[in-house]
């Protein structure tokens, strides 16, 4: 069959059309003006104004920091329910599994509505503490899903091969499990940290007077009317996600030619 | 040659209620090259994975030199296995994977080096220790499966199938060079094939296997010309079963007589002819409704399907073995 | 192989989920049927009032608007998504890379400042109604933001690249040689597509369905941002009634109903495909 061309072209009009907003919130965050529509000429103001905006400084190291936290209590969690239910099959651990994965199944709203109620019954102080066991909580089915994908898919004579060369259960573990799942790990870790950044409806239940999230703080600026800054803010997140894609990919190539 | 290295002793093994295996008994010498023949399902692979612990008996032992090893882990077993798919370690290099028995041994980085060159060398891929097992051929992981595992010297060389999954003309080859290597590393190997040519061409001896039990032991020659039931004289020589009220012979193909060839007595009626690996094989169907197969070599065109000839063989060829219904 | 300590690594998943999860959705059930304490916090005396009140007009219409909204966006995002992916999935594996790094640039920016995005072209005299006015197509700004075609499309915009993915997963599955065999047999090309290609990428596509429907009735923020506060959303509401509104037993009967909503849906996709797992979530 020969190619066509306007397979092409729909998808390539689609994604220009998906760009426009991206390359527009770029464009503007230079822009002089406070009325973004109105071209006034080059300008880094706003870029000076976001340094100067200790809010949003404080907001990002928070955001940060439960991405990390909330990346690694995932990982943990997840990586090893996901061995122990690959370990031994039971209807217990099945249905334990089916739970672990509705947080990403229902809305995020009634995760959110759900954590503030349990929170408040329980007499938390909304802060730090609730943001990264709500934000584990909905990062763990992306760690579990992706690692026993990959467990369910790894031959298992490699580890049965590895206790016969004379590995006791540990060696098994280090040298040949979790290298061959590290690469699952690995991109459900990435999942979870672009999910817990990212995330606004679950945070916005759970943070105090005292810890805003940087989506929240993005949020109420937004809500307020026009802000300029929040362009540069979104060029300069831009910039680093596409720094981070394309590291990634590079490490990735790196590995291959290796 | 005749001292013995390991006993099975009685192994049975139910997977969901279903026998896989039903009392496996086997005395394997030192040194010999042994094969496990049956077809799939037969409970060969089981019995390997008991010998190597990657499997519990539910019953019965397993003795190495005497000592009993039933409850020994896997990685404490002197005994060393080439998988079916190899499970060479993707992550790992060549020498990597080569090595990683002597790693555990915590032997010594430069002696290491040393013997996993030593045998590189014998399996003939000394320039391959830097590349990974995605950059290797099939006939190529095969020999660095068996190096990873040989050069643990192990007391008996467990392998599963190992050449199933190359072509037929890597096959030959490679059932050349395993043979050689057993001969020359004086290692005991158990080896297991549905392939009764393999068995045949590489064996000391061959256990066949039906249904979770050994239906005979014995060598290549034995298993051929003299089978002890109707099973083995199928399954390894693709015999004629022939019946005669309350006894059982094996018939070969080649030895079955057409009118003219020799005494002939039973009527028979061309059912089938076809052409098959260098040789025509006729297929009789006899007036009590048996099935004779006679195979010739080169192309034999007089005898037409639906005719009647007389067929038969000599009494010596008629093998008399235990009838166990297949 | 015997395997000790099994439940040393099960233990942590199995706390957390039974302890943040499954006790949590419990006792949101159990909420729904408690009544609302005087100043802050819940009555533990049983009523139905709850759901009563979610039958006021009001809160139905709430209700019936949003799900509309969502078929909506999700019928769009189906007529938009599943031709993207299906064609993503047919390109060689160069392009299918580029493609896919161009699809997860924006999926891993945050979906705010994506949204923001759009404020800059709806805006009032804002780059569409510059361009639309440049091209003499309208002769006065537009005034779309606010408006409920801006929330459709932030909806499209926010959840296109879960359809795209899901059925980009299942067409990449899915053997090529199939539809020329259909072809080679008589079908049309169209016929060949329908039979063959789309029969098998039904999967991905309903599963790009329920991850897009699903969402598109909790993400409040879109409603709020380009819809400003004409537009109420049931996500919108339970927002308002567990913080504004203090109110949390509402909160959890609207949250509770749906719940139920979104359970059907994913039964019914299970019923109709007969998978475990959505199709290309991860």
């Amino acid at each position: 069959m020969k190619t066509k061309k306007w397979p092409f072209i729909y998808v390539g009009v689609i994604t220009v059309i998906t760009y426009i907003p991206i390359l527009l919130t770029v464009v503007y965050s230079f822009n002089a003006s406070r009325i973004s529509s109105i071209w006034e000429g080059f300008s880094l103001k706003w870029y000076a104004e976001l340094f100067h905006d200790r809010d949003i400084w404080e907001a990002l190291r928070n955001s940060l920091i439960l991405a990390v936290l909330s990346c690694l209590g995932a990982v943990v969690i997840g990586t090893m329910g996901a061995l122990g239910m690959y370990r031994k099959k039971s209807r217990l651990n099945d249905a334990v599994a089916y739970l672990s994965m509705l947080p990403i199944m229902i809305p995020e709203i009634i995760l959110g509505m759900v954590f503030l109620s349990v929170f408040s019954l329980m007499g938390l102080p909304f802060g730090m503490v609730t943001l990264v066991i709500a934000h584990t909580t909905f990062c763990i089915p992306y760690v579990y899903s992706t690692v026993k994908a990959r467990l369910v898919g790894m031959d298992k004579s490699l580890e049965e091969a590895a206790l016969d060369l004379g590995a006791c259960g540990w060696r098994v573990f280090f040298d040949v499990t979790l290298p061959l799942i590290a690469p699952a790990i690995w991109s459900g870790a990435m999942l979870s940290f672009a999910m817990s950044f990212d995330d606004v409806v679950i945070s916005i239940f759970l943070t105090g007077p005292t810890v805003n999230t940087l989506p929240v703080k993005i949020y109420t600026k937004l809500k307020t009317g026009v802000t300029p800054e929040i362009n540069a803010l979104a060029t300069l997140m831009l910039g680093v996600t596409i720094l981070l894609l394309a590291g990634a990919a590079l490490v990735g190539r790196g590995k291959r030619k290796k | 040659m005749n001292d013995i290295i390991l006993q099975l002793q009685d192994l049975h093994k139910k997977f969901d209620g279903t026998g896989v295996l039903n009392g496996v008994n086997l005395d394997i010498h030192r040194a010999e090259f042994i094969t496990l023949l049956g077809s799939s399902g037969c409970g060969k692979t089981t019995t390997l994975r008991i010998i190597a612990g990657l499997e519990a008996p539910d019953q019965g032992r397993v003795i190495l030199e005497g000592q009993d090893i039933t409850d020994l882990e896997p990685n404490k077993r002197n005994v060393n296995t080439v998988f079916q798919n190899y499970a060479l370690f993707p992550h790992m290099n060549v020498e990597d994977n080569v090595g990683y028995g002597l790693k555990i041994k915590k032997v010594p980085k430069a002696e290491i080096a040393r013997r996993v060159g030593e045998m590189l060398k014998l399996v003939q891929l000394e320039e391959y220790g830097k590349r990974m097992p995605d950059q290797l051929s099939g006939g190529q992981r095969q020999r660095i499966a068996i190096a990873r595992a040989v050069i643990n010297e192990p007391r008996v060389l467990l392998l599963d199938e190992p050449l199933g999954a190359l072509d037929l003309k890597l096959r030959r080859q490679m059932q050349l060079e395993l043979k050689r290597l057993q001969k020359k590393l004086g290692i005991t190997f158990i080896y297991i094939t549905h392939d009764q040519e393999e068995a045949i061409n590489m064996s000391d001896r061959i256990a066949v296997m039906n249904q979770g039990v050994l239906e005979q032991v014995g060598t290549p020659n034995e298993i051929y010309y003299r089978p002890r039931t109707s099973y083995v004289a199928d399954f390894v020589g693709n015999a004629n079963i022939f019946r005669k009220g309350a006894e059982t012979f094996a018939i070969r193909t080649e030895n079955v007589l057409l009118e003219g060839e020799g005494p002939c007595v039973h009527e028979a009626v061309v059912a089938e002819k076809s052409f098959a690996g260098g040789q025509l094989r006729i297929l009789f169907t006899l007036s009590d409704g048996q099935k004779i197969t006679a195979s010739r070599f080169g192309i034999d065109a007089d005898i037409q399907v639906g005719s009647r000839i007389k067929i038969g063989w000599l009494p010596e060829h008629a093998v008399p073995v235990i009838d166990d219904g297949q | 192989m015997k395997r000790k300590g099994n439940w040393l690594l099960l233990a942590p998943i199995y706390l957390f989920t039974i302890l943040f999860v499954a006790l949590p959705i419990l006792y949101m059930f159990l909420l729904s049927f408690l009544s609302r304490a005087e100043v802050w916090g819940v009555d533990f005396t049983f009523t139905l009032d709850n759901y009563k009140r979610i039958l006021e007009p009001l809160y139905l219409n709430t209700f019936v608007e949003s799900l509309k909204l969502a078929f909506l966006s999700t019928g769009l995002i189906v007529l938009i998504g599943y031709p993207y992916g299906y064609f993503m999935a047919r390109m060689n594996a160069v392009w299918k890379k580029r493609m896919m790094l161009l699809l997860m640039i924006p999926f891993w920016t945050s979906a705010l400042i994506r949204l923001y995005g759009w404020i800059i072209v709806f805006r009032s005299n804002g780059v569409l109604d510059k361009v639309l006015m440049g091209l003499h197509i309208t002769d006065e700004p537009l005034k779309l933001l606010y408006t409920y075609p801006a929330v459709v499309v932030g909806m499209i915009y926010a959840l296109l690249p879960f359809m795209i993915l899901s059925v980009y997963s299942s067409a990449e599955k899915l053997d090529f040689t199939l539809v020329e065999a259909a072809r080679d047999l008589g079908a049309s090309s169209f016929r060949a597509f329908w039979t063959v290609s789309f029969k098998l990428t039904l999967p991905g596509l309903l599963s790009g369905v329920v991850l897009s429907f699903i969402p598109s009735m909790g993400l409040f923020f879109i409603a709020d941002i380009l819809g400003g506060n004409k537009i109420v959303l049931v996500g919108s509401m339970i927002q308002e009634q567990a913080t504004k509104g203090r109110n949390l037993p509402f909160a959890a009967a609207l949250a509770a109903v749906l719940m139920i909503l979104t359970s059907l849906m994913i039964r019914l996709y299970r019923r109709i495909t007969g998978a475990e797992q959505l199709e290309g979530l991860l």
